[in-house]
């Protein structure tokens, strides 16, 4: 039922701060499956692509807006929201929309240069490949837009700590602030890298040195895949309990988790540059052994949301593995977005550590089987979450109720089900040899490509079933706005839960960001310092760059 | 801070898993010398032409049932574009870039490995069974990516 209409949108600064970040997010998300979907049609042979618009340049904005442009307006709306409301706001919204317009004009920008075709270097950049400089300016304020945010949000997180001496900062906070310290660190890396390729793209350097140019984005290109883990988990941890009722299994868990991710996050981006010359097999053994103590905190994980649900099917009265699953709130999309992603996460995870076991990866770098991973990985768990986690903050933030939660629901689940099947396609082409990043793989018929066609038919497949499921979603999200259904009494429809109150006893260290964001700097330079000086030191030559599209 | 008595099993069980991973791993580098291909060895790319061995791409014997084959990938095809081999040949490739970053993959047989513009790789491999293999580039290299492919030839 509507009451009064003032304004048709009528929201507090800060909400409505939040709420343009996500909303973005949800936009990209909707041009980014499109050109997915065309993608994979194409891919199957199923389209042709006009030559004024070919594979790589539709690939190029996929993973951009994807991998780059919808998660981390997503992540920065969410750590704004945390942030904004788990602690009382005393500065005002400039930084924080200071921010998001820069990282907007760096999208922009970045999309104008990909679209006019002089920026078809696919979202890794790798020189020398070279993009105009547009491309390679807006990737660059995209993420000094994101350092704005950041800055805003430590610096209410620093003047709250100074009030409120001796207190915990409050779990959504501090996980925001864990999150954003390792981003920090992260991005210095490709910031690095555009500091060697925005003047070499303007034709004042005449070359670049690849494998430097290469190690720094994957010093950044993992930390990335982390920073997207580090917003899901922080849903998983402090929102889903709430959707049915539970309460966050422990505050120090869950803070000794995020530590453990801001310090093993970065040291890890070796293992993307196993079949790398010129970087040393030891380095690499390095990495490996790294990556896999950045698996604990996720096994750390997986225990918490188990016992969460465990804990309160219990209170409730629920007992036994299938009774509680039964009894777990399916039908909320905030909820089974998150939980179908979780699902999708355990084959996600088992195939992240066979792609940095070290000699393993030979069997499956650049094929099929990584597109497959990261499907299930950043196309999994963290784009379900954080749609389940858009269809309770579009409400939350508006105050509007949510515009056809049915639709809500079958959009979660056709999600799942068309992400499975691409993505077991995928993986199980990448198993037969089939490369990755390539527009045709017929191969002029060769014998050796002959079992490659039928993966990506059912890649396609599932490539409709996601896109189609986007549109649903981006169908949900607007119509809250246009719908303009107000609810009357407080939306309650993204909370974050409450800790049980035995489990409250966190070590007071725990909460020394900065200390913990020094030791990451220092691991981080201890991984590196030795593959970066042996690189730096061998006789590294130049390559000119060159346009190939 | 207190750790539950389950979760420190599921650690322990998590932490042992992992370690025998890492103890596979690192026997198999060890003892078989299973390690990803990691040759250190610079080169202009400007001038891969002019440097031997690469002024002269192709197979080379250098001994019993052992080859090497020295690749030039450029934008988009390899120098050579077609080896043979007899079955049971050991041959070690090694492979440089003349322009941009490339992939050298015989796919189903482990040979794979990135080919970086500035820097020789080096992959090798016994073929035991006779056929025509597929060589592929695997790494996006600009609009004609998906036609850069050779064979190599097993009798």
């Amino acid at each position: 039922m509507r009451t009064t209409k003032s304004l048709p949108l009528s929201i507090a600064g800060g909400n409505l701060l939040a709420l343009t970040h996500i909303y973005t997010a949800t936009l990209v998300l909707g041009i980014g499956a499109l050109f997915g979907m065309l993608q994979g049609l194409s891919r199957a042979n199923f389209i042709v692509m006009p030559p004024a618009f070919d594979y790589y340049r539709m690939l190029t904005v996929h993973g951009v807006l994807m991998a780059l442009v919808f998660t981390t307006f997503f992540i920065t709306g969410l750590f704004t929201y945390s942030v904004y409301t788990t602690l009382p706001r005393i500065r005002s919204t400039k930084l924080g929309w200071a921010g998001y317009l820069v990282m907007l004009l760096g999208t922009v920008m970045t999309a104008v240069a990909i679209l006019d075709g002089s920026a078809s270097v696919l979202y890794t950049f790798y020189a020398p490949l070279k993009a105009s400089p547009l491309f390679y300016f807006g990737a660059t304020l995209l993420i000094a837009g994101t350092w704005f945010v950041a800055l805003d949000l430590f610096l209410n997180v620093s003047i709250w700590k100074r009030a409120n001496r001796g207190e915990r900062v409050p779990l959504p906070a501090f996980l925001a602030t864990c999150t954003l310290i390792m981003w920090i660190i992260a991005t210095l890396g490709v910031v690095a890298e555009m500091a060697l390729l925005i003047p070499w793209s303007l034709g004042w350097t005449s070359g670049i040195d690849v494998g430097l140019t290469r190690m720094l984005f994957w010093y950044f290109g993992h930390p990335l895949v982390y920073f997207w883990i580090m917003g899901a988990y922080t849903i998983w941890y402090t929102v889903v309990p709430s959707t049915y009722g539970g309460k966050i299994f422990s505050d120090s868990l869950t803070r000794l988790a995020f530590i453990m991710l801001l310090l093993l996050s970065t040291p890890v981006g070796l293992h993307h540059q196993f079949l790398d010359p010129g970087i040393g097999a030891g380095w690499k053994w390095m990495h490996t052994v790294l990556t896999y103590g950045v698996v604990v905190p996720s096994f750390m994980t997986a225990f918490a949301i188990f016992a969460s649900f465990e804990q309160a099917a219990r209170k409730a009265g629920v007992r036994g593995f299938v009774n509680i699953l039964r009894w777990l709130p399916w039908k909320n999309p905030v909820f089974a977005g998150p939980a179908l992603g979780m699902i999708l996460f355990i084959f996600g995870g088992f195939g992240g550590i066979v792609n940095s076991s070290y000699s393993m990866d030979v069997l499956v770098h650049n094929t099929m089987w990584i597109v497959g991973h990261f499907h299930i990985t950043v196309g999994g768990p963290v784009a379900l979450t954080f749609i389940g986690a858009t269809y309770g903050l579009v409400p939350m933030l508006t105050g509007r109720k949510l515009f056809a939660p049915k639709l809500a629901l079958i959009q979660v689940y056709l999600w799942f089900i068309g992400m499975a099947i691409m993505s077991t396609a995928m993986h199980w082409a990448g198993l037969l040899g089939s490369p990755r990043r390539t527009s045709d793989v017929s191969y002029f018929g060769a014998q050796g490509a002959a079992t490659w066609h039928a993966e990506m038919v059912w890649a396609a497949v599932g490539g409709v079933i996601i896109a189609l499921s986007v549109l649903l979603f981006v169908i949900v999200a607007t119509g809250t706005f246009l719908a303009d259904e107000r609810e009357h009494d407080a939306p309650s429809s993204f909370a974050f839960a409450s800790t049980r109150e035995d489990a409250l006893a966190t070590p007071p260290a725990f909460d020394r960001l900065t200390r913990w964001g020094l030791m990451a700097i220092a691991l981080a330079l201890l991984a590196y310092a030795g593959p970066l000086a042996a690189q730096l030191s061998a006789h590294a030559y130049l390559a000119p760059g060159m346009r190939t599209w | 801070m207190h750790i539950h008595r389950a979760e420190r099993i599921w650690l322990v069980f998590g932490v042992s898993m992992l370690a025998v991973f890492l103890a596979v791993i690192t026997t198999a580098a060890v003892v078989d010398g299973f390690v990803p291909p990691s040759h250190v060895q610079s080169i202009d790319p400007t001038r891969v032409s002019q440097t031997p061995p690469f002024d002269h791409p192709g197979l080379r014997k250098v001994g019993p049932n052992a080859y090497e084959a020295y690749y030039i990938a450029r934008i988009f095809a390899f120098t050579p574009s077609t080896i043979v081999v007899p079955r049971n040949a050991h041959v070690t490739f090694f492979v440089t870039s003349a322009d941009v970053e490339h992939g050298f993959s015989i796919p189903e047989t482990g040979v794979n490995a990135m080919v970086t513009p500035g820097w020789v790789s080096e992959v090798s491999h016994t073929f035991s069974t006779p056929g025509t293999l597929l060589l592929i580039c695997n790494e996006y290299c600009g609009s004609g990516h998906q036609l850069m492919a050779a064979k190599v030839i097993v009798r």
